[in-house]
């Protein structure tokens, strides 16, 4: 018995860690966005409404045990014949598809909602590469490009747009919000947003192979002039890319950050092409991305 | 020879060739036969899954041509497939007609559809292996686009099938030519004549899915 | 010559890693120790006689279990170097290259090299005797599933010295696993030994449905059977609707690989999405085919050791069947961030949280079946007890996972780590543990020592929690699955490290279990009666171990619990030897042709590793011959003559 108590003392000190441990170390529990606010949220709600079933549960499970438990004149009842219900039963079906009925409802909700960006402002677009093994980010409305960090500006709706032109990966940044699978030949959309400038660390969250766990980055977000300095500064200080230099990125190597002042116009494109793309469910990122030309092939 | 069988205290349900005042075939009265029969039922179910993994990716894959060639290009050959229709189909009658035979007791007849059977089986493989051919010189490969790999994957599993129930026809004739017809040449020949409808009726899908909607499209 | 030789050795053996080099002289050492052993006492034509060519179903589950035993053994040293790898940031312990291997070929064992022979064991020992039966439907496929898994398994483990290992993760997602990326034979070792041991699951899914469909005991009505054999033939259906998916996306990966085709390509038209479709297709019923018989395991247990009948029967297999088909529904909750539409991601959401509700009403009738019972706390209710709690909480975090916008942040992090471990150790091993414990007397006819099974647990238990409690926080904190190594800056440390203390924690348990084990072996409490718990069901009506044919006369069963109802009116199977005469029992041959066969399996699978063609071709044609020679057998099974019958019931104190 003795020791059922110590893992329950365990168990409740590993429960206010997660309580007081909102700090920096937890960014899922400390969101930075719209985004990862919801999804906060949603957390926050599934525990409590499954929390309020299973720990009574528990609970009774381990009070029925030890009440009934076999020992020499027990006076507690003993029925071997009891086995049925109707009554018992129909609360025990009926509680979990109430519960579930509530989490179904909310889940369907948000997860249509967060198909749209999180605010009504004019977004800014970031395509994302993954690479072995390292991120490649071109801005196509600023022209530039970065690899392994990004910038980005507050309060606004950032479109990530991604892609892979090696094994699938997966975005990923924690503090804002969402993730998103890239993979070869296929455009997909993921919203994001972040309230406050402070840098974020982002992962590489799907294996792609040897080195997969360099793959981390930085996203700074800063105010809409900081960033517009920034684009400034990197298209009158960096190199630009070219095809040859995409090629060269493109093989397999650990990177550290760089940054282009331009790149090809038609280089995403003719990633998502060259791996594919004319196959897969893409139209709807031909159709908005006016901006980016058509694919050279 | 059955009675000595379904003697046996094996727990089977079906202690006589007698269940529930019926009488049963033959190729229920050992005690392995009802057994045998309905693990092969539930044998095709799952390879009927696998078959339809198998179509589900062709059906995916068919306009993955990588600009090579498509279907409607790859099929023009209309007569070699519906060859090879037309005679699986027949090949699933005569084991039908198998089958009746061995209802009558008549070895010879039961002997004869089946190797009518087997010859047609041979017949389906070989011209299904000259397309093959045929396109292998054309340079239709499986490693030419994702069309041709689903294409080759899928008729090809069904062909391996059909080799497969070959072989083991043959067997089961040998056996039947040795022992006549008894309660375990019947649950053999029974459960190989399932097997053929089944390929049969796989085939009847390859032949609308892949061929018809190729020419078709 | 001898150059070229030397080249081809050092590719075909792995070398550079100390601990490969001490693992391939362990290996040699203990193979000449066991071929030493064996012929010093004379054994081989024991070996083969009673073990390798038995179509027995009791002993066909021993060996699963021991190979199941033998596999969680390899799989948890896996973990443990992986463990030791993570405690502390920017270790070098293992290199990247090591470390994805170790992670491919722990997750990959352990599920289908662990946790799917021990069901299979549990099935073969207790099921037939359940229903009253003298073995499964089909004994001689039952060997060939044996041998087929034991091939496999084989194959896939000597990866780890011959050629190298797996590296793409237990899912093998392409297009990393092909050719461009993955060009070394260990993704072929993955490919055949699943493809090989796949094969036998399936067989072992047909064998059990027709098994529990056909040979019960007269009177035993579908709703009068144990609910473990309600539990296997929901794991059964199961298992023969989703492997067929398995074998295709190996297949076809396969075909990539080896004939250069473009399935799962980034060129040619190929889409590595189908693969991932496959997959999961098979890989969510997959676990639940391994629940399954854990949900029946407690259900027996509980039932048992309440001295009670279990709550809510009917309630208990209808909530089997729901989760059965409802599996099928769910698989694309492995990929919600993969691009899929947020109609598409409701539906599987909404359907994986369904499952959720039969699961809870098995804990609401298990808690009921205790009240009002007298629960004994002996180890098997230990485990149950354990398996409980640990279950609902692992049922928790799933309904979290499958709530579609906390998945868009947890997924492939830490949390999901945690989740999945919670529900296949907590809920899968820690049931099956439960089962192991009840089954062993009735296998071994000994019971396990309680008080060295104490220690077992509450190591293991513990060391559970101290291990996968603190990963759900790194899931939280953002840390990702796969990583080999983290920087110090990242704020990750001190969960890591209490992470690994608990996984050593967990291998002391392991430790203390094969110490009772063996401890037992020797001095274990005898079980004499055949029935040590006081059970409910027919297993316990016959003799620890029990005697080849299982029953010398077939009970009539009338009432759910049919040997506790017989007991309640005073019956006992001694008294049908007594009343009733002897008669021959039909029982199959043994056969070496299982083994043969599966071994040409293994040739051939070994010669594709390599793409040795020829090899393949030979073990190919191998396999052909010795289906044709089985085609050929006619007669398959022999009598045991009345009077041996009556001379070993006599000899077993029953007449
Ligand atoms: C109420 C029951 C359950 C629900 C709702 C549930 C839900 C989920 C979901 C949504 C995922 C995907 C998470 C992700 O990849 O982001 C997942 C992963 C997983 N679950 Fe569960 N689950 C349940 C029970 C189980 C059980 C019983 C087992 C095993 C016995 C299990 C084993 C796994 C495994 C192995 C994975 C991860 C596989 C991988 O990515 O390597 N789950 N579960
Ligand atoms: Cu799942």
């Amino acid at each position: 018995m003795k020791t059922w108590w110590r893992k329950g003392l365990f168990l409740g000190a590993l429960g206010l860690l997660f309580l007081t441990g909102c700090s920096e170390k937890y960014p899922l529990l400390d969101p930075q966005g719209p985004v990862a606010r919801k999804e906060y949220h949603m957390l926050l709600l599934t525990t409590i409404l499954t929390g309020i079933v299973i720990v009574p549960v528990v609970i009774l499970l381990f009070v029925v045990a030890f009440r009934y438990r076999d020992r020499p004149n027990s006076k507690a009842a003993y029925k071997p014949d009891w086995h049925e219900s109707k009554w018992l039963e129909i609360i025990w079906w009926g509680i979990p598809v109430i519960i579930i009925l509530i989490i179904a409802t909310v889940t369907v909700k948000e997860t249509f909602a967060l198909q749209y960006p999180p605010e009504k402002k004019e977004p800014i677009t970031v395509e994302v590469t993954s690479l072995d093994w390292k991120w490649l980010f071109t801005y196509p409305e600023q022209g530039i490009a970065t690899v392994n960090y990004m910038n980005i500006p507050t309060d606004r709706p950032v479109k990530f747009v991604l892609t892979s032109d090696a094994p699938i990966n997966a975005f990923w940044i924690p503090s804002l919000g969402g993730m998103q699978y890239t993979m070869p030949g296929m455009a997909m959309r993921l919203w994001s947003q972040a309230d406050e400038p402070g840098t974020y660390i982002g992962k590489g969250a799907n294996f792609s192979g040897k080195h997969f766990a360099k793959m981390s980055f930085k996203v700074n977000a800063q105010s809409q002039e900081d960033f517009d300095k920034w684009v400034e500064e990197i298209k009158s200080t960096k190199p630009a890319l070219t095809n040859e230099g995409y090629a060269e990125l493109s093989k397999q190597s650990v990177v550290g950050e760089s940054a282009y002042s331009s790149y090809p116009e038609d280089l995403y494109m003719n990633i998502l092409m060259k791996n594919g793309g004319e196959y897969m469910p893409n139209h709807w990122m031909m159709m908005e991305n006016q901006k980016t030309a058509q694919p050279t092939k | 020879m059955s009675t000595a069988i379904h003697k046996s205290s094996h727990g089977s349900v079906h202690e006589s060739p007698k269940y529930k005042g019926k009488v049963l075939p033959l190729e229920y009265t050992s005690h392995e036969g009802p057994l045998n029969i309905l693990g092969f039922w539930i044998f095709l179910a799952t390879d009927l899954i696998l078959f339809g993994c198998l179509f589900a990716t062709y059906f995916v894959l068919r306009t993955h041509v990588d600009g090579g060639v498509t279907d409607k290009e790859l099929f023009d050959n209309i007569t070699s497939f519906t060859a090879e229709t037309v005679i699986l189909l027949t090949s699933s009658f005569t084991s039908s007609l198998a089958i009746f035979a061995m209802r009558n007791n008549n070895k010879k007849r039961l002997i004869g559809w089946l190797i009518v059977t087997v010859i047609l089986g041979l017949s389906f493989v070989g011209l299904e292996l000259r397309e093959f051919i045929e396109y292998y010189h054309e340079g239709y490969t499986m490693s030419r686009s994702a069309f041709l790999s689903g294409f080759f994957t899928l008729v090809g599993t069904h062909g391996c099938h059909v080799s497969l129930g070959i072989i083991w026809m043959i067997s089961i004739i040998t056996q039947i030519a040795r022992y006549g017809i008894d309660a375990i040449n019947a649950r053999k020949t029974f459960i190989i004549s399932l097997y053929w409808h089944f390929l049969d009726i796989v085939w009847v899908f390859i032949f609308s899915v892949v061929y018809l909607t190729g020419v078709v499209s | 010559m001898l150059d070229r030789l030397k080249e081809f050795a050092s590719n075909f053996f792995v070398t550079g890693e100390p601990m490969i080099y001490m693992s391939d002289v362990a290996i040699v050492l203990v193979s000449l120790a066991i071929i030493f052993t064996l012929t010093y006492f004379k054994k081989w034509k024991w070996l083969w006689r009673e073990w390798i060519t038995t179509v027995d179903h009791k002993r066909i589950g021993i060996m699963y279990l021991i190979s199941a035993l033998l596999m969680l053994f390899r799989g948890g040293v896996d973990a443990l170097l992986m463990r030791t790898q993570l405690a502390l940031p920017n270790q070098h312990f293992l290199d990247a290259q090591h470390y994805n291997e170790i992670f491919t070929t722990h997750g990959t064992i352990m599920i289908l090299f662990m946790a799917m022979p021990f069901i299979f064991a549990l099935f073969n020992i207790a099921v037939p005797l359940q229903l009253g039966a003298r073995d499964v439907a089909f004994p001689y496929l039952n060997a060939i599933s044996f041998w087929m898994f034991f091939f496999g398994a084989l194959l896939f483990n000597l990866s780890f010295v011959i050629g190298g290992s797996p590296d793409g993760g237990w899912m093998s997602y392409p297009p990393l696993t092909e050719l461009p990326t993955d060009p070394g034979p260990g993704e072929n070792f993955y490919l055949l030994g699943l493809q090989i041991s796949g094969i036998g699951s399936i067989a072992t899914g047909i064998n059990f449905i027709v098994t529990i469909l056909k040979m019960r005991a007269p009177g035993m009505k579908l709703m009068k059977m144990p609910l473990f054999c309600w539990s296997v033939l929901a794991s059964c259906i199961v298992i023969i609707f989703a492997f067929p998916a398995l074998t295709i996306a190996l297949l076809l990966l396969m075909i990539d690989r080896m004939a250069g085709a473009h399935f799962f390509t980034m060129t040619g038209g190929g889409n590595p999405m189908m693969y991932i479709n496959l997959f999961w297709v098979w890989g969510h019923p997959e676990v639940y085919i391994v629940i399954l018989p854990a949900f029946g395991i407690l259900s027996e247990v509980v039932a048992t050791f309440s001295r009670k009948k279990i709550f809510g029967y009917a309630s208990m297999v209808a909530s089997l069947m729901v989760i059965s088909i409802v599996s099928y529904l769910v698989w694309a909750h492995h990929y919600f961030v993969m691009g899929a539409s947020a109609g598409v991601n409701s539906f599987f959401g909404v359907a994986s949280m369904i499952i959720g509700i039969p699961t809870g009403v098995k804990i609401f009738n298990w808690i009921f079946t205790m009240f009002r019972g007298r629960v004994r706390m002996t180890l098997p209710i230990y485990w149950t007890m354990a398996m409980i709690t640990c279950f609902a909480f692992g049922g928790m975090t799933g309904i979290m996972l499958a709530a579609v916008p906390i998945d868009y942040q947890v997924h492939n992090s830490y949390f999901l780590i945690a989740h999945f471990h919670q529900t296949l150790i907590g809920g899968v091993v820690f049931g099956l543990l439960a089962g192991l414990y009840y089954w062993w007397p009735k296998m071994f006819g000994f019971k396990l020592n309680e008080r060295l099974g104490k220690w077992a647990f509450w190591f293991f238990n513990i060391g559970f929690y101290v291990c996968f409690m603190p990963q759900y926080a790194l899931g939280f904190m953002g840390m990702t699955r796969r990583v080999y190594t983290y920087p110090a800056d990242a704020g990750w440390t001190s969960m890591n490290f209490t992470s690994t203390i608990g996984a050593y924690m967990m291998g002391v348990g392991f430790i203390f279990m094969v110490v009772q084990i063996l401890y037992s072996i020797k001095y274990g409490e005898r079980d004499l009666t055949g029935d040590p718990w006081d059970g409910r069901t027919l297993e316990w009506s016959v003799p620890s171990p029990a005697p080849e044919y299982n029953f010398a006369h077939i009970p009539e069963v009338e009432e759910r619990d049919a040997w506790w109802e017989m007991k309640q009116k005073g019956q006992s199977l001694v008294q049908l030897n007594h009343q009733k005469p002897f008669e021959p029992i039909h029982m199959p041959n043994n056969s070496g042709r299982p083994f043969i066969m599966s071994l040409f399996f293994f040739i051939a699978g070994f010669g594709l590793v390599f793409n040795w063609w020829w090899m393949g071709a030979v073990g190919l044609l191998g396999v052909a011959v010795t289906m044709v020679l089985r085609s050929q057998e006619r007669h398959d099974s022999h009598y045991i003559p009345a009077e041996e019958v009556q001379r070993s019931e006599a000899a077993l104190g029953r007449f």
